[in-house]
Formats: structure tokens, C-alpha cells, sequence
């Protein structure tokens, strides 16, 4: 069974329609690429995904479960994480409360046991701030942990993003253009980086992506979407040969 | 056994600074409980320390909402009239005892009453205004604040404009010293949890908030109604102290004065709220001195305030033992650099500032 199955999903902003008949599948371990000319309605796909839109038709299966209709914080919690195209973190504080903020749903201390300082609070503070150095490791962030995540140099905050995404233990991750702005040395580490951290965390990635080089070099199948409908899917190399592709990129008779 | 011992430092550390903390607020207790019974403090300036207390209640719980939530409140007076005149009915209407440990257990009833009450109209407030994004808490406070006055006004049981009368005075200076102190630390410590990590997260970026998983509505609500309960407290507080209450206490300039406080000491930064609160009281009985401008001075002080510290007084740092052990080692290095510098008679570096900013990105 597939991890994440999107079935017929279609969305209409008034006599608009953004997307139609989108069929997206992804198994376990999978690195998929979303791609299209601007304006196909790739960031909407996401932004269903994680009901900031609600689908007027067609549904959205996480393991077999619809989660259709519910919270964005619910989606999170049931496993398929974001970032953003435009970077959204939470700039006034700290990197390592970033991530922290990340795991709160992981933590169940209550208001009640936060203000005595009860055991528990100690203990999963410890076990929380464990962790989150753990994660900001992988991401070669950690001694950063202190520093205000709006000082961090651009390529370390699209980083950053992602390891927030990474510590709300997600299934599915889903990524925004994660290499928009970054330098062809950066985007070949970031590169690196998504490859290991699928290895390493066992999720499955499906991302947004204009840098054609980074597309080819790391996903391993690609769909296609132009004008809210899939025009292709497939293989890298099939998908790149596809004439419909070619035309709607390059433009055709 | 092995788990524990990794717990060790980080607790250890931690509950060194609360021991410290808990020990300066005994001490400043103390000092002004002997400074009391020796007479240097007489009936009219422990009237200015309670109202810096109960204000000190007041800005604080505000800044949980505007400053850390980053939620507009403009009826914060509001919440205070409900816990106020609740307060005071319960212990005039209640037939319990008044005097000793038993009014001692009334008075407490009825503050945790009071908090109750205006907790249940915030609840009632937040849930439409907090399920959106942006800032409608502001208008529909503003509004809550101004059906309350005029709703006490008209009610026969508020006592009408004339107010209410006889309320036995049981608030002294212990109570609102030992009710602010515990207030400051029950919002401290909520603020350095995972609840409070989330409450900033909301404040910093909404949307990435929810994307992270954090219930923003309920941590929203969370934070409304913990400040809307110490609201209640402290006009519980206040009724009991003055002993006559009047709904026209209770407006919008009031709301706004709780705000300045705020904004003054540094949106987020509690100690700050602190400090601008037991300014901005003690300010203007200060001035009394110069009679027809006090007024004009407090606006003065105001304004200068914004000018050349627009963030407030503390902007988004708190104010600690160890920040300030760090500050004064700071100081002390460059008064020894200038020191050096004066000797050897060079001229101070131009760029000193600029290659210190440079060091801290990197």
C-alpha cells in the first residue's frame, strides 16, 4: 500500500479552477518531484496537503486513513511535514527552540506540571533538548543552537527549516523549492542532505523544484503539472523526453 | 541511576538561579515589612507600593497576551472590573467570616472567584476572536471593556455610578506583595515550558506555527485566559484596597495606561513589565511636587522613552542575576580598554562597533 495516495483531488476557487484530476502516489522511501511552469498550482498541491486549502474534490490518503478535513496542526501531527517557499521561521528565537517548538506535540508535560517544575517537565526538557541537538548535528547547525535564527546565513536557515520540519517525526516530508536562492555549491550539499536524511529517518520527500540539475540529480520519479492538471509522470529521463513537458516549458505549436 | 546523573547539571544550574530568585524576593519582603514597623514607611507610601503591586499584576498578565502572544488587548481594565466587583460582592454577600484565618481563606475565595469570573468572560471573548488570524482580539476587547463599565453602571446589584461600598479592606501589603511575586513567576515559568515555547511561536510566525503542529487556538486561548484570570486577581486585589469601587475607575484610559506599562518596559520581556509598571505608578505621585505639569511631565518622560528606546525599556531580553553579572564584565572590559586606550593617548577605534556586530553573526 502506498504511504500517501492523492486520488482525483481538484480545487476550485470560485469559477477557477486551480487543479484538477491530480493523482499523486508515493511509497515508502521515496524521493518525488513536483514540477511545473510557474503558476501550475504546485504550491497548491502542498497547501491541500496540509489544509490550508480545503479539496473540493477528490481525496488524500496518509497509510489508508482520509485526512481530508483536518487540522493543519492534526496533519502534522499524523506525520507529513512542510517548509516554505518563502522562509517562515520563527526568527526572534533561537535555532534550537525552533526545533523544539517542532516537538512540542511529541512532549505531554501539562501547563499544571510546566509551573511546579515537576519531574516530568525535567525529563522530557532533557530528553526534547537531547534530541533536537541530535537533529541540529545532522544538519551541521549545532553550534548554532544559541544563535537567533534570523543571524543565520541564508542556506543555513533553508536548513534549519528543514530540520524543524524534520522534528515533528514525520512520514512525509513535504519541500517548498528548498534550494531557491541557494548557490550551486549549497544546492549540491542540500542534495547530500535530503539524501541522507531519507536514509537516515526512513520518510518519504516530495518536493517542489525549478533547478532542473537538482531535480534530475535526487528524485526519483517526477510528475508534471501545468495549468492544475498532470500532463506527465514518470521516470527523470522519460518525464524530461516528454514532448507535452517539452511544450509546456519551452512553449509549442 | 546513570539517567539521572545526566539530569543533575541542567537542574542544578537552573534551580541555583530559582533559589536566588526566591531568596531577593524573601529579602525585599522583609526589608519593607521592617522598614514598615520602623516607620519609614508610612501609610502613604505603602499605598503607592500596593498599587505598584496590583499594577505590576495588571502589566504583566497583559504582556503574557501582547507581548509574548503578540495579541492586541485593549480591554484589559475590563477584565479587572469583572474580578473586582466579583471579589467584592462575594465577600460582602457571602456571610463569611471577615477577620482572621477565616477571612483570610474568604479573602482568597474570593480573589480565585474573581480571577474565575473574568477567566469565564475571556473564554467567551477569545473563542471567536482567537479562531482567526490577525489582530480582532483588539476591537472585540475594546468592546468587552466598554459593555462591562456601562454594564455595571446600569446593574442595581453593581451599585450603579454611585459604586460599591463597604467593601472590607483586607487587602495589605503582604497579600498584593506575595500575589504579584507568585503571578510573575507562575507566568516566568509557563513562559520557559513547551507551552510557553509555543505561545512565541505563534507570536513569531502563525501559519509555520500550525505547520510545526502547535494547536494555535488552543495555545492562544491558553494565554487570553491565564491573563484574563490574573486581570480578575488584581482587581480583586484593588476593590479590597480601596474599598469603594466606581465603574468610571474602570475605563479605556485605564486599559491604555496597563498597555503603556507594557509597551514601556518591552513587549515579551516580563521583568520589564515590571519595572515600567512600579515606574509609571510611582511616577506621577512623584511628581506631585510640580502640581499643574505632572501631567506634562509624565507625557514628557513618555515620549523620550519612545524616542530613544522604541523597543521599551528591556525590548525582549529579561532582566537576571547572571545577564547582569555579564553586563557589568562587559562594562568593566571596556572601561579597562578605555583606560588603556587614555594611557598610551590613542584615539578610540571607529569601527569597534561594526567588527563586535560582525563577530556575532559568524
Amino acid at each position: 500500500m502506498a504511504l500517501l495516495e492523492v486520488k482525483n483531488l481538484g480545487i476550485a476557487f470560485g469559477g477557477l479552477r486551480a487543479l484538477k484530476d491530480v493523482q499523486i502516489t508515493i511509497d515508502n522511501g521515496e524521493i518525488v518531484g513536483l514540477i511545473g511552469p510557474n503558476g501550475a498550482g504546485k504550491t497548491t498541491v502542498f497547501n491541500l496537503l496540509t489544509d490550508v486549502y480545503l479539496p473540493t474534490e477528490g481525496t488524500i490518503e496518509l497509510e489508508g486513513n482520509s485526512i481530508v478535513g483536518k487540522k493543519t496542526y492534526e496533519i502534522t501531527q499524523h506525520g507529513i511535514a512542510r517548509t516554505f517557499q518563502n522562509i517562515r521561521l520563527f526568527k526572534y528565537l533561537s535555532v534550537i527552540d525552533n526545533v523544539k517548538i517542532a516537538m512540542n506535540s511529541q512532549m505531554k508535560y501539562s501547563g499544571f506540571a510546566a509551573v511546579l517544575r515537576l519531574p516530568s517537565y525535567w525529563k522530557e526538557e532533557q530528553r526534547v533538548e537531547e534530541k533536537a541537538r541530535e537533529l541540529l548535528r545532522v544538519f551541521d547547525l549545532e553550534q548554532y543552537a544559541e544563535t537567533r535564527a534570523a543571524n543565520l546565513p541564508y542556506g543555513q536557515q533553508r536548513k534549519l527549516e528543514i530540520a524543524r520540519a524534520l522534528a515533528t517525526d514525520p512520514k512525509v516530508l513535504l519541500l517548498d523549492e528548498p534550494a531557491a536562492g541557494m548557490n550551486p555549491t549549497e544546492t549540491l550539499e542540500l542534495m547530500e542532505t535530503i539524501k541522507l536524511i531519507r536514509d537516515r529517518f526512513k520518510i518519504s520527500i516530495l518536493l517542489i523544484e525549478h533547478d532542473m540539475s537538482f531535480v534530475m540529480g535526487i528524485c526519483e520519479r517526477l510528475v508534471v503539472l501545468d495549468y492544475g492538471m498532470i500532463i506527465a509522470a514518470g521516470d527523470p529521463e522519460e518525464v524530461r523526453a516528454d514532448p507535452k513537458v517539452i511544450a509546456a516549458y519551452l512553449g509549442g505549436e | 541511576m546513570s539517567k539521572k546523573n545526566k539530569l543533575a547539571p541542567y537542574m542544578k544550574k537552573k534551580l541555583i538561579s530559582y533559589l536566588i530568585n526566591f531568596l531577593l524576593v524573601v529579602a525585599g519582603f522583609v526589608v519593607i515589612n521592617v522598614l514598615t514597623t520602623l516607620g519609614v514607611i508610612d501609610r502613604y507610601i505603602a499605598g503607592i507600593l500596593t498599587m505598584v503591586c496590583i499594577n505590576i499584576i495588571l502589566a504583566v498578565s497583559l504582556n503574557l497576551v501582547t507581548g509574548i502572544l503578540g495579541q492586541l488587548v485593549l480591554g484589559h481594565a475590563g477584565f479587572m472590573a469583572v474580578g473586582a466587583y466579583t471579589a467584592a460582592l462575594f465577600t460582602i454577600h457571602s456571610g463569611l467570616p471577615l477577620e482572621g484565618f477565616g477571612g483570610a481563606i474568604t479573602f482568597l475565595l474570593a480573589l480565585v472567584l474573581g480571577g474565575l469570573v473574568a477567566a469565564l468572560f475571556s473564554v467567551i471573548i477569545g473563542i471567536p476572536a482567537l479562531r482567526l488570524k490577525g489582530d480582532y482580539l483588539a476591537i472585540i476587547t475594546l468592546g468587552f471593556g466598554e459593555i462591562i463599565r456601562v454594564l455595571i453602571l446600569n446593574l442595581d446589584f453593581t451599585g450603579g455610578a454611585l459604586g460599591l461600598r463597604n467593601i472590607p479592606g483586607m487587602t495589605t501589603f503582604n497579600w498584593v506583595y506575595i500575589l504579584a511575586a507568585l503571578t510573575v513567576y507562575i507566568i516566568y515559568s509557563y513562559m520557559l515550558s513547551r507551552h510557553g515555547r509555543a505561545v512565541l511561536a505563534i507570536r513569531e510566525d502563525e501559519i509555520a506555527a500550525e505547520a510545526a503542529g502547535i494547536h494555535t487556538t488552543y495555545y492562544k486561548m491558553a494565554a487570553f485566559v491565564m491573563a484574563a484570570f490574573f486581570a480578575g486577581v488584581a482587581g480583586g486585589l484593588y476593590a479590597h484596597y480601596i474599598g469603594v469601587i466606581a465603574p468610571s475607575k474602570f475605563n479605556f484610559n485605564y486599559s491604555v495606561e496597563i498597555l503603556v506599562m507594557v509597551v514601556l518596559g518591552g513587549m515579551g520581556s516580563i521583568t520589564g513589565s515590571v519595572i515600567a509598571a512600579a515606574v509609571l505608578t510611582i511616577l506621577p505621585e512623584a511628581l506631585r511636587a510640580f502640581s499643574d505639569y505632572r501631567m506634562l511631565l509624565y507625557s514628557v518622560v513618555l515620549i523620550l522613552m519612545m524616542l530613544f528606546r522604541p523597543g521599551g525599556l528591556l525590548g525582549r531580553s529579561e532582566l537576571s542575576i547572571a545577564g547582569l553579572g555579564r553586563w557589568i564584565k562587559r562594562m568593566a572590559q571596556r572601561f579597562a580598554a578605555w583606560l588603556r586606550r587614555r594611557k598610551n593617548g590613542e584615539k578610540a577605534p571607529k569601527k569597534d562597533k561594526k567588527s563586535r556586530k560582525k563577530g556575532e553573526v559568524q
